[in-house]
């Protein structure tokens, strides 16, 4: 039998294995460059390889079945590679962001002996496969191969105090949600005796729902969503991101987070759709998420440390991306896939000139930054470029996919819909342009004495040795991420690729005719194109502009004496973050028992 | 099969998840979270188990179409066992260099992630 494109997929995953393991036991015996080069291209070539199977798989799907083990009829213990758009651009998105991530570690990091190169290509090979699986069990133990890798390089820098209890937390809390979800594969396998999710999809079909299938689906769920960092699972996201090197903070934020909703959604689709009511499903995802992206973006303005204020951030942002899911329509959802691109791009860029503020000044402290990075010029220009990028400013991705969610949410009829999603853009891009405005620009109320003597979460040592001017490689990671941010706004028809992404992805009984029976989904209907329109660059426009102001209320907050009114519900805010591994997983349960409530309730 | 082996396996992932919430020292809190995977192999294995089946190996003595157990969970709970066997090396590490850095492991007085 002849290769196909779609043997492309176990390659993406195999072939990073592969250079892991060569890595990890050749990594002391070569030089720095020839490691560097030999993981810079394995992720070259997997996005390249990603390109393609993105490419062919057009508006359809392709699969394989590994080793060739098809089912027959509905039952089988084959499992299965799927790529449809949505998969096939994520797979993408994670080589690029890998790609980048590694070209601006050349010349950060003294990593030593390979083991930091071939954690990520562990990690990058776990994402791949994970978007790739139609298998449950399967999609769980990528899961746990992304995590164990990524848990060792947020504790990269054994030496720091504070890296390792991030490390650890991240790893506790992530890893008894994995526990949870495989307990509720195990439930699922009890009734149905399947494990591939069209198998199951098909085993399920249209029956009413029973506790088991109930509780199933919110074991599974909860692993996916502490991935994902929804309120009140995000404890982990914080602590890991502002201990974790810059580079590997890119593909935390940039897709491993988004990586927990796009498990949710395609296990909902599959497996439950038919069987939960979306009335239900849709109820209680936006709860999480409007939950998730108010307390994200209140956490966020309270933030000094750089990492740690973008992290708040990204987890304000998975709270609209729920939302945008929890539409449960191709709108709604495809409006949302162009929104992640976007984010990744700026998001990334940011993550990554705070990793240069690091190396340059030894620290990310908002006040103890004060006007010293004045000298920094191009370094500011890109970082007020992906604040404001950040903020939703057109044409932007982020602002083309916000457009587009914010006509989904009023075509739903949830009229708050464009409100929120204006006023949290604003919140957290102006939380970030406050930061630059003072550390770049050095405006702003001078900080007191006793305000820098506070000890701050997070004082990291410097993660590399770089003086004198910034390297060209760091530079070009951080204008290629800024560049993928702007062409997901850019790029013609990229609003109507997404819909029809998301069009296969709601598909659930189409996915298992497909995959069971080889019947080949209708080419998808031409829809209005999803494009800038005039209500949507003008909503852009207004979030930018409250953007600035934010930024400007946060700088001279001392003048601004009627603000302090919301002082004691920050501080209320801030202390339910201990940093304790305790409280993070009892906040797991009480978060699983909202879902099993949110769920469950209505069906009783 | 009986119901007791779910009831051990649902008790365990509870335990050891309290285990977690109430630890005083981060070894006993990995230690914890291993106790609740153990809940999950013994939901997988219970899901799996026939009552007078033997072992799913196929030779002179177990003929095909003899009963056995589902073989597919045991392949599972395999699995979860390494899994499990890498990220508590791993979480143990960590704790050993919390232990190096801050001089305790005691969560409650690990505090330089707060707010």
């Amino acid at each position: 039998m002849l290769p196909t494109t779609a043997d492309l997929m176990p390659v993406v995953v195999a072939v990073p294995v592969a250079m892991a393991c060569l890595l990890a036991v050749l990594g002391r015996a070569l030089p720095r460059r020839a490691v560097d080069a030999l993981t810079l291209l394995t992720m070259l070539g997997v996005t390249v390889a990603t390109v393609v199977l993105l490419r062919d798989t057009g508006t359809g799907r392709t699969y394989t079945w590994l080793g060739g083990w098809t089912p027959h009829g509905n039952v089988g213990v084959g499992i299965a590679f799927v790529a449809d758009p949505l998969s096939a651009g994520l797979a993408v998105m994670i080589g690029v962001l890998a790609t980048c991530a590694l070209l601006f570690a050349w010349h950060y990091l003294d990593a030593v002996g390979g083991h930091f190169h071939a954690l990520m290509l562990f990690f990058a090979a776990g994402m791949e496969g994970f978007v790739f699986s139609a298998d449950l069990f399967d999609m769980v133990v990528f899961f746990e191969l992304m995590g164990a890798s990524a848990y060792a390089l947020t504790g990269f820098h054994v030496e720091d105090e504070t890296a390792v209890e991030g490390g650890l937390n991240f790893g506790l809390v992530n890893s008894l949600g994995a526990y949870l979800s495989l307990a509720g594969v195990a439930l699922l396998y009890g009734r149905v005796g399947q494990l591939g999710l069209p198998q199951l999809g098909e085993a399920l079909g249209h029956h009413r729902p029973d506790a088991l299938v109930v509780a199933s689906f919110v074991l599974v769920m909860t692993g996916f969503m502490v991935k994902g960092a929804l309120v009140p699972l995000h404890f982990w996201l914080a602590d890991a991101h502002a201990v974790a090197p810059a580079p590997v903070c890119v593909l935390f934020s940039g897709v491993m987070v988004e990586l927990g909703l796009y498990g949710v959604a395609r296990v909902y689709f599959t497996v439950y759709g038919e069987t939960l009511p979306h009335d239900d499903i849709r109820r209680a995802f936006l709860v999480l998420g409007v939950v998730t992206a108010v307390v994200g973006a209140a956490m966020c303005l309270g933030q000094r440390h750089l990492k740690r204020l973008l992290a708040f951030s990204t987890i304000a942002h998975m709270g609209l991306f729920t939302v945008g899911f929890a539409l449960l329509s191709s709108d709604g959802i495809g409006g949302t896939a162009v929104w992640v691109v976007g984010h990744a791009g700026v998001k990334s860029a940011l993550f990554l000139l705070a990793g240069l503020l690091l190396e340059r000044y030894g620290t990310v402290d908002e006040l103890e930054l004060h006007g010293k990075a004045r000298d920094q010029r191009l370094g500011a220009a890109l970082f007020f470029l992906a604040a404001i990028g950040l903020a939703g400013l057109p044409p932007f991705g982020t602002a083309l996919g916000k457009s587009i969610a914010e006509d989904a949410t009023l075509t739903s009829g949830y009229h708050w819909g464009p409100a929120l999603f204006v006023v949290v853009s604003a919140l957290t891009g102006g939380a970030v342009l406050r930061f630059g405005a003072r550390a770049y620009l050095g405006l702003g109320d001078a900080p007191h004495p006793e305000e820098l003597a506070e000890a701050t979460p997070g004082d990291e040592e410097p993660e590399g040795s770089v003086s004198g001017r910034t390297p060209l490689t760091m530079l070009s990671a951080i204008v290629v991420l800024l560049l993928a941010g702007l062409a997901a706004g850019l790029v013609p028809d990229i609003g109507r690729a997404a819909a029809h992404a998301a069009e296969r992805l709601i598909d659930g009984p189409g996915y298992a005719a497909q995959l069971l029976s080889g019947v080949r989904p209708p080419a998808p209907e031409p829809e209005p194109a999803a494009v800038w329109t005039s209500t949507g660059v003008v909503l852009s426009l207004l979030s930018t502009g409250l953007a600035l102001l934010v930024a400007a209320a946060g700088l001279w907050l001392r003048r601004l004496r009627w603000l302090h009114v919301l002082t004691p519900v920050m501080h209320r805010l801030h202390r339910l973050h201990t940093g304790h591994i305790g409280d993070y997983v009892a906040w797991l349960f009480v978060g699983m028992a909202a879902l099993a409530a949110l769920v469950g309730l209505p069906l009783m | 099969m009986s119901i007791y082996a779910y009831l051990v396996a649902g008790y365990l992932i509870l335990i050891g998840s309290y285990g977690i919430v109430r630890s005083r020292h981060l070894v006993h809190a990995v230690v914890s979270l291993s106790v609740a995977q153990a809940g999950t192999y013994v939901l997988l294995l219970a899901v799996g188990y026939q009552r007078a089946a033997s072992a799913p190996v196929f030779g002179s003595t177990t003929k095909p179409n003899t009963g056995v157990v589902d073989p597919v969970v045991q392949a599972m709970t395999l699995t979860d066992i390494v899994v499990s066997a890498t990220v508590t090396a791993l979480l143990l590490a960590l704790a050993v260099q919390i232990n190096k850095r801050h001089g305790t492991v005691d969560p409650d007085d690990l505090a330089a992630l707060r707010g």
